[in-house]
């Protein structure tokens, strides 16, 4: 156990080498904590641990760290999402040692959507320190027991470190090396944005193996099943960084309308499928975006249930 | 040059409402250069404004002047036996100006009529586009003469974000994403490890964050 770095939950699937199976559950837009509670409900026992979303798509919500806590209570273990967009240095580095108190363990460090994107486009937006700077942050504050200002800490916060990587964002070559750069600014897990894009995909991570990075860092792919054609149709248009080949739009189109969620799971299951045996996985973040209770359906059919008790 | 734009008309309008007896200051500064508060933009303005009264049936008095830099107290020195006489005075200045008139002239009431937006240059006849924060501690050397902090929309010191999408940033297909062209050159450059390294955060204290700035050049204290 000693040799963990945080001993959580996920940490220690991932160690054991087990292919992990992440979740996603956003906080309410409001105080609803039934029906937030409710959602984790779904996720429970489908998944290693849920990411707990920081006001996505720069939309104000229930709190990060509030939300974790409620999911610790309900017998879950949180990913705790911080992004940059909120809060500058003094804001995230009492956050982190806040969850840290409250039980939080994993911790996924984003730069966030612009807020220009949100319902608070009026807001100053705070970027004090970026994602890879809020990586370095963290490790530091775990493995030297210092603050950003080398300050030492009273008890360091020992948190498992991810990262986000979009490998469908410009430019491509580039990409890899971002990730490589978080990696060795102290990322101990990868979380990917949606895969659509198969083949890029695959080029992408023969890239991060020859690299060596995924030896040094869990890669958890990111998939999030279609519901609806239009869906598609939207994401592939308006949505900044995701890429969603013309295929997919066609085969959801292929179906009736009330068969194409159903169609949006089936290549989301093969996609799981692929990645369980893609070199440099380390398993699958599955981002059932408002599709909670679905999750037991769908971590069923994935096969990846029971989840490794370690 | 700072870059500024004309308030709305209406907000203008608004601001002498009750007033009879106006002056316009122009600068001959950086507005005139972004052709917005220089003597001619002056002079539309006044016509318009008249035009405007006119309309409503009510009479209106303007008075032009233009000085050759708002924020020197020098200049500002030159309007004083002007400036008492009107209901209103309006500086076409960048934010500078109207504050340096009130602080001159604490008895007049001045309005501001530009909304100042950054500092920039024109990149074709009629188009300015932001390159500077003002961050105060330049570091443009080491990402080729592109500034993250100004020009990205996020100020990220280790781009791109996720939302780059074919040279353009998230927030709009109408802005460049500044990391992208930063990422082409040093990779044309053959100078990829550049970017590699995690840079210390910025410190901000240089910049507004530390609070209002002062300049003092010790050698013309004495003089
Ligand atoms: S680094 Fe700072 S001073 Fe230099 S151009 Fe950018 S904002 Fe201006
Ligand atoms: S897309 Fe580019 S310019 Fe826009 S926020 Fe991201 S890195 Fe910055």
């Amino acid at each position: 156990m000693s040799d963990l770095k945080s001993g959580s939950n996920l940490e220690k699937v991932l160690k054991a080498g087990h292919f992990a199976f992440t979740g996603e559950c956003g906080p309410p837009m409001g105080c609803n904590v039934e029906h937030l509670k409710e959602k984790m409900q779904f996720l429970k026992g489908n998944v290693d641990a849920v990411n707990v979303t920081d006001n996505q798509t720069a939309v104000a919500r229930m709190a990060s760290i509030a939300a974790s806590a409620i999911m610790i209570q309900e017998g879950l273990e949180p990913n705790f999402q911080m992004v940059c967009r909120d809060s500058n240095r003094l804001g995230m580095t009492s956050n982190i040692l806040g969850a840290y108190a409250l039980g939080v363990r994993n911790m996924l460090c984003l730069s966030g959507d612009h807020q220009k994107f949100g319902n608070h486009p009026q807001a100053k937006n705070v970027y004090d320190i970026d994602s890879m700077q809020l990586i370095a942050l963290v490790k530091k504050m775990r493995d030297e027991g210092k603050f950003m200002n080398d300050e030492d800490i009273d008890e360091n916060p020992k948190m498992f470190i991810g990262a986000a990587c979009n490998p469908f964002a410009d430019p491509y070559e580039f990409r890899v090396h971002r990730l490589a750069n978080k990696v060795n600014s102290g990322a101990d897990f990868i979380q990917t944005q949606c895969i659509y894009n198969m083949d890029k995909f695959r080029d992408f991570m023969k890239k991060a193996v020859d690299m060596g990075l995924t030896e040094k860092c869990y890669i958890l792919a990111g998939v999030t099943p279609m519901k609806s054609a239009p869906m598609a149709n939207y994401m592939a248009k308006r949505v900044p960084g995701i890429e969603v080949p013309e295929d997919l739009i066609k085969r959801l189109k292929g179906v009736e309308k009330k068969d194409q969620a159903e169609e949006g799971i089936k290549f989301a299951l093969e996609q799981v499928e692929e990645f369980k045996e893609m070199e440099g996985i380390a398993g699958v973040h599955m981002m059932a975006i408002e599709w909670e209770h679905r999750m037991p359906e769908i971590s069923e059919r994935a096969g990846v249930l029971p989840r490794p008790v370690v | 040059m700072i870059v500024a734009n004309r308030k709305p008309l209406e907000e203008i309008q608004d601001m002498i409402k009750d007033c009879g007896n106006v002056l316009l200051v122009g600068c001959k500064g950086c507005v005139t250069v972004c052709n917005v508060g220089g003597k001619k933009e002056v002079e539309i303005l006044a016509a318009t404004l008249k035009i405007a009264r006119k309309k409503e049936g009510k009479a209106l008095n303007i008075d032009e002047v233009t000085i050759e830099r708002q924020c020197d107290p020098e200049y500002i020195e030159l309007v004083k036996e002007t400036v008492g006489n009107y209901d209103a005075v309006i500086s076409m200045a960048c934010g500078v100006g109207p504050q340096f008139l009130s602080e001159a002239y604490p008895e007049q009431k001045f309005y501001p009529g530009l909304d100042t937006e950054f500092f920039g240059g024109a990149v074709q006849h009629g188009v300015w586009e932001e390159r500077c924060a003002g961050c105060g501690t330049c570091v443009i050397h080491k990402y080729d003469g592109l500034c993250p902090i100004a020009r990205c929309s996020k100020s990220i010191m280790h781009g791109p974000c996720g939302g780059s999408a074919q040279g353009m940033c998230e927030i709009s297909s109408e802005v460049i994403c500044i990391w992208d062209q930063i990422v082409k050159k040093k990779m044309e450059q053959g100078k990829l490890e550049d970017l590699l390294i995690t840079n210390n955060a910025k410190d901000w204290r240089s910049a507004r964050d530390g609070g209002p700035r002062r300049a003092i050049r010790e050698e013309l204290l004495n003089e």
